[in-house]
């Protein structure tokens, strides 16, 4: 074993009951490098940090040597390990939203850390807070001691949770996927920052991610994991330039490619002229009503019959407020013809009968579909409010035509949506969108919950659709990649503003504003030869 | 729907896998339909009689005496020895299995009134001289339905009021909020009893005041339900497809709030019988002489030298009350999301695994 080996897992098993998560797997994480754990959801990635420390369900199985330094992890005491865990181990988790507890100050649940494993109380513990704020780059560190959770941003919580982590000086940090709730430009800030820190402590790092762009740009090595089983590991110039099993082939072609088919000079199906929303603020008594908080500034937009206008931004830049007015299900202003007709003017009976035309695919292919109702009967409900006078046939037929379409077998008709996948689901909320045979098609983050091979097939379907059916889309996405592979035109907000709009090409290859300037940098896209 | 929801099935699981709340379920039920065929277990009449070969049916139809060879036109009284004896000479009478309605008083008492328990009356006669099993019998089968009523009653009121103000919000919820506040600031108890100084009160009158109000706890439960799944995607989906509000509501909103409501439902219920009890015993409930467990409390505390009356009452509702608690816990554990995940295994709720520090 080398010297410099800081975690090292020698054919590692979990398995929960039957099931085995995690097949034989070898690893090691050097001192002053990063290794990154890379698969798509479900390989078994976390539950392999997790399992090799400790934390998962006492009902887990974990076989297979794991070692911390000379530490025999398989061997220790359940004192032993609160000794080691957020001492000798740090951890930096996805969800900066969750993994910090509402109810105490941020300066408490730093100071808490401190106190289990050095005994720091009173004055030292504030003042080495102060400190860990400052290391993580946090402006105002002193005032943000005495500060909630909730008024901070995902970036400055995950800053903060990274500051835990460090706080006593681990040899080795795990972080679990810990930019993918944040927005791109502050990934690449997030990460910067957990690069600097490994140098200056020489620590080790597990960097646990679905993100291969990420990899590639923050890892010294790689181990590629499928379905619980190691792959092969490498230098990341190594695995990226020839990578030798199928699968790591696989992730690294799955990058989003095509471009969509031109559209000519189709007429115009939607247009709308100086749309805006404003959502009004809370009239405390006695005093005057606040100005509105401007959700989205007045802007124009079209789009043709055939086209894909793709609306690129980072979270809160207004993006799915924009299609909801455009779709009329939230409270807008300005003018919205459609087809010809006063979509703005239509109420009550009128504007349901429209929404047929005008269709809607959610980003959480979880949340989308009602639990409590089986495939056939979720698709088919719009076309049979609609369409009364169908019979039970012609409805289960055209459920059928719907699905084949989807690329879907016939027999799932009659399942729950609990029995599908990610892509499966999204599929079936495509089918429910294009049974009422709409027009325009909105598609709010359609792909980002969804792994890249996932989203690749994805991307195709909804490019064959708009070919074959002369769909409009909307497509909103804060993935550029995905965006250059769907979209004619492009729209860029920030902050509820329009900032740019062009062809897809033209603004993705020569940006002209500052802002798409640092998105473009950011998404690390790969030239499309 | 054609079959279960697969959600619906492991809740199943999870209520049958409580012994308690299962086995009190059974017990509840087997008490209730026993109760529902009242009139075969406890009645005054026979209910079969067979006399100079013909067959009579006195549990369903009134006979006059003279058709067992009385003088008078009135009803027979088939504990009349002479009654008894005309149709024993000549055929016999099926009795059920307690000779005695809820309202029957026994005129030949070998002790005065209230008589302890003995062979003739199982758990004693109260001060009027009414067989106090026979009471029970009855009284609980009208608590179970009153409170039945009741609670379906305000369940379709609650959801229907909460799941409007919750669905639509703003100015509706804003405005049907401060109605149901103050609505509720309307003391229940005095009306009843300026009711009952007003008009004789019947079921009917107590269950329709006792609904006017009971529907308020659901309002908040249903309408919080309602503000949330408004917003949940599958919801909006729906919008965007061009369903109107009602089936909506109907189809999407309301599964989701049923499981909030029906962890309630156990509770309404012991609610409404705890209260019809009360007014019993404070003498403004159900009219003089109906089976009503109220009524037998109060004579209980009445007649202290008569033990039986008091720890009959208080065993009934004891059970009763117990029996229906378990079931909603049971039900409560069911609809828990921790624990249908661990449907298969132990069903205690699991904590959030791998929480750092």
């Amino acid at each position: 074993m080398n010297n410099d080996t800081l975690l090292s897992l020698d054919r590692l098993s979990i398995g929960f009951g039957d099931t085995t998560v995690v097949k034989e797997l070898s690893l090691d994480v050097r001192r002053g490098e990063t290794l990154a754990l890379v698969g798509e959801s479900g390989s078994g990635k976390s539950v392999t940090a997790l399992g090799a420390l400790n934390l998962l369900p006492p009902n887990a199985t974990i076989k297979g040597g794991r070692w911390l330094g000379d530490t025999d992890l398989s061997r220790l005491t359940p004192r032993k390990w609160q000794g080691l865990l957020g001492n000798r181990v740090g951890f930096v988790f996805q969800e900066p939203m969750t993994s910090l507890n509402p109810l105490h100050t941020i300066g408490r649940q730093l100071a808490e850390t401190l106190r289990l494993h050095q005994g720091l109380r009173g004055r030292g513990a504030r003042h080495r807070c102060r400190e860990l704020l400052e290391q993580v780059r946090l402006p105002r560190a002193e005032e943000l001691l005495d500060a909630w959770p909730h008024q901070l941003s995902g970036g400055q919580r995950q800053r903060v949770m990274i500051a835990m982590a460090i706080a006593n000086q681990p040899e080795l940090l795990v972080a679990d996927e810990p930019t993918t709730a944040l927005d791109v430009t502050v990934q690449q800030e997030v990460l910067a920052l957990l690069a600097e820190l490994r140098d200056h402590h020489g620590m080790g790092m597990l960097f646990i991610t679905h993100d291969l762009n990420l990899v590639r740009r923050h890892a010294d090595r790689v181990c590629v994991m499928r379905h619980g089983e190691h792959q092969e590991t490498g230098t990341v110039e190594r695995v990226f330039q020839s990578p030798q099993s199928a699968h790591a082939r696989e992730l690294l072609d799955a990058e989003p490619e095509g471009v969509p088919t031109p559209c000519g000079d189709a007429p115009t199906l939607i247009e709308a002229r100086q749309l805006s929303v404003t959502f009004e603020r809370r009239r405390r008594l006695f005093q005057r009503r606040q100005p509105g908080f401007e959700a989205l500034a007045p802007l124009d937009l079209h789009i043709a019959a055939g086209e894909t206008l793709g609306v690129v931004g980072e979270s809160g830049s207004g993006k799915t407020t924009l299609a909801s007015a455009l779709l009329r299900l939230n409270q807008a202003k300005g003018v919205i013809d459609f087809a010809g007709a006063r979509l703005d003017q239509l109420s009550g009976k009128a504007l349901r009968q429209q929404r047929r035309n005008l269709q809607i695919v959610f980003q959480d292919p979880y949340g989308s579909l009602s639990p409590r109702m089986p495939v056939a009967d979720i698709i088919s409900e719009g076309l049979r409010y609609h369409q009364p006078e169908l019979s039970e046939q012609e409805v289960s037929a055209r459920v059928r035509a719907t699905l084949r379409e989807v690329e879907l077998p016939e027999h799932v008709a009659q399942r729950y949506p609990h029995e599908f996948s990610g892509g499966q689901r999204q599929r079936i909320a495509v089918a429910r969108a294009i049974i009422l045979e709409p027009r325009l098609i909105v598609l709010d983050e359609p792909t980002s919950a969804l792994d890249r091979t996932v989203q690749k097939q994805l991307i195709a379907l909804l490019r064959d659709l708009q070919a074959r059916r002369g769909l409009s889309y909307l497509f909103i996405s804060h993935d550029l990649a995905v965006v250059r592979a769907m979209a004619h035109r492009v729209m860029v907000l920030k902050e509820g503003r329009l900032i740019e709009q062009g062809p897809c090409m033209d603004v993705l290859s020569r940006p002209a504003d500052p802002y798409t300037r640092a998105l473009v940098k950011a998404a690390g896209l790969v030239p499309q030869g | 729907m054609p079959s279960l929801s697969p959600i619906t099935r492991r809740r199943l699981a999870v209520f049958r896998h409580q012994r308690r709340a299962w086995w009190s379920l059974w017990a509840f039920g087997l008490l209730f339909v026993l109760s529902l065929g009242a009139e075969l277990i406890a009645n005054d009449k026979p209910l079969l009689v067979q006399y100079q070969q013909q067959w009579y049916f006195p549990m369903l139809v009134d006979y006059p005496d003279t058709v067992f060879d009385g003088f008078l036109p009135t009803a027979a009284d088939y504990h009349d020895d002479f009654t008894r004896n005309a149709i024993e000479s000549d055929g016999w009478m099926l009795w059920a299995p307690i000779p005695f309605s809820y309202d029957t008083l026994d005129e030949y008492l070998d002790h005065p009134a209230p008589s302890p328990p003995d062979g003739r009356h199982w758990l004693g006669t109260d001060d009027q001289g009414r067989d106090v099993l026979a009471r029970v019998i009855y009284g609980f089968r009208l608590s179970v339905i009153f409170a039945l009523v009741l609670t379906a009653g305000s369940l379709v009121l609650g959801v229907l009021a909460g799941g409007v103000q919750g669905y639509f919000g703003g100015k509706v919820d804003l405005i049907g909020q401060r109605l149901t506040e103050i609505w509720s600031g309307l003391p229940v108890l005095f009306l009843l009893i300026i009711l009952a100084s007003l008009v004789e009160p019947n079921l009917w009158w107590l269950l329709g005041i006792m609904l006017l109000f009971s529907w308020l706890g659901l309002v908040d439960i249903v309408r919080a339900e309602f503000l949330r799944a408004r917003n949940l995607e599958y919801v909006r989906a729906a919008k965007a497809m061009g369903l109107p509000s009602h089936l909506i509501m109907w189809r999407h909103v309301l599964p989701n709030a049923m499981v909030a409501t029906l962890t309630f439902i156990p509770f309404l219920f012991t609610g409404a019988i705890t209260t019809l009890t009360a007014l019993d015993f404070l003498g403004f409930g159900l009219p003089p002489g109906s089976p009503s467990l109220g009524e037998l409390v109060a004579q209980g505390k009445n007649n202290l030298q008569a033990p039986w009356l008091g720890i009959t009452a208080f065993m009934t509702l004891a059970v009763m009350l117990s029996l229906l608690v378990f079931i909603g816990e049971g039900i409560r554990d069911a609809f828990d999301p921790r624990h249908v995940q661990s449907a298969s295994g132990n069903t205690t709720p699991q904590g959030s695994p791998a929480h750092e520090q």
